[in-house]
């Protein structure tokens, strides 16, 4: 059941990245492009925990954690550079 | 493992699969760059919860060391930064708005006068 409900689920995380690419390439704002990368990443690290259960080891929570934090951080900094035009003042 | 406990691991699993389905969607379809900030921000944030739940439980489960907290971390960073995330994404999109300019540059700095620095 478990193997199941995990193939399952990469099927759909699967088409959700696919959809997150469309609107990537879609666009039309800059603002649009930006939430779908953040979306990537985050799709990203659900499709990390799901290959980390199938095969049974534990080494991909930190690299889970950090594509958690440097998706943040550099949303953060196109946020910043959209609205200041720089990153660092 | 038991059949109750693989069940309820399975179950989280494809409802989180499902959520984060649903705020791809959502990003894919809505009409309005506000109307799309809520499904990455809502629905693909309690999806990615439940994926990491079933998987915290799952790794307690099946290592005899207790209880695995390593799934936690990555939660509760998601968790806080989704919110900042979705501020400053409405914040910039409304500051391009406002300002009139609404592709490809970015936001025009603040008029400066010539010769005063």
């Amino acid at each position: 059941m478990l193997n199941a409900a995990i193939e399952i689920a990469f099927v759909l995380v699967a088409v959700a990245l696919a959809l997150n690419i469309y609107r990537l390439l879609v666009g039309p704002d800059t603002t649009d492009r930006i939430l779908a990368l953040d979306t990537l990443g985050i799709n990203t690290i659900a499709l990390l925990v799901l290959y980390g259960i199938s095969s049974n080891s534990t080494a991909y929570f930190e690299v889970a954690l950090l594509l958690a934090l440097l998706g943040f951080v550099g949303t953060v900094a196109l946020c910043k550079y959209l609205l200041r035009g720089d990153i660092s003042e | 493992m038991s059949t109750a406990t693989e069940f309820i691991i399975s179950a989280l699993i494809v409802l989180g699969a499902l959520f984060v389905l649903l705020g791809s969607v959502g990003l894919a379809r809505l009409p309005d760059f506000f109307m799309r900030l809520h499904g990455p921000t809502k629905a693909t944030t309690l999806g990615v919860g439940a994926t990491l739940l079933a998987s915290a439980i799952f790794f307690s489960v099946q290592d005899s060391e207790g209880i695995s907290l390593h799934e936690l971390a990555p939660l509760f960073f998601l968790f806080i930064t989704a919110p900042v995330t979705a501020y400053l994404l409405a914040k910039a999109a409304l500051h391009r708005r406002s300002s009139g300019r609404n592709s490809g540059q970015p936001a025009p700095k603040s008029k400066q006068l010539p010769g005063q620095h």
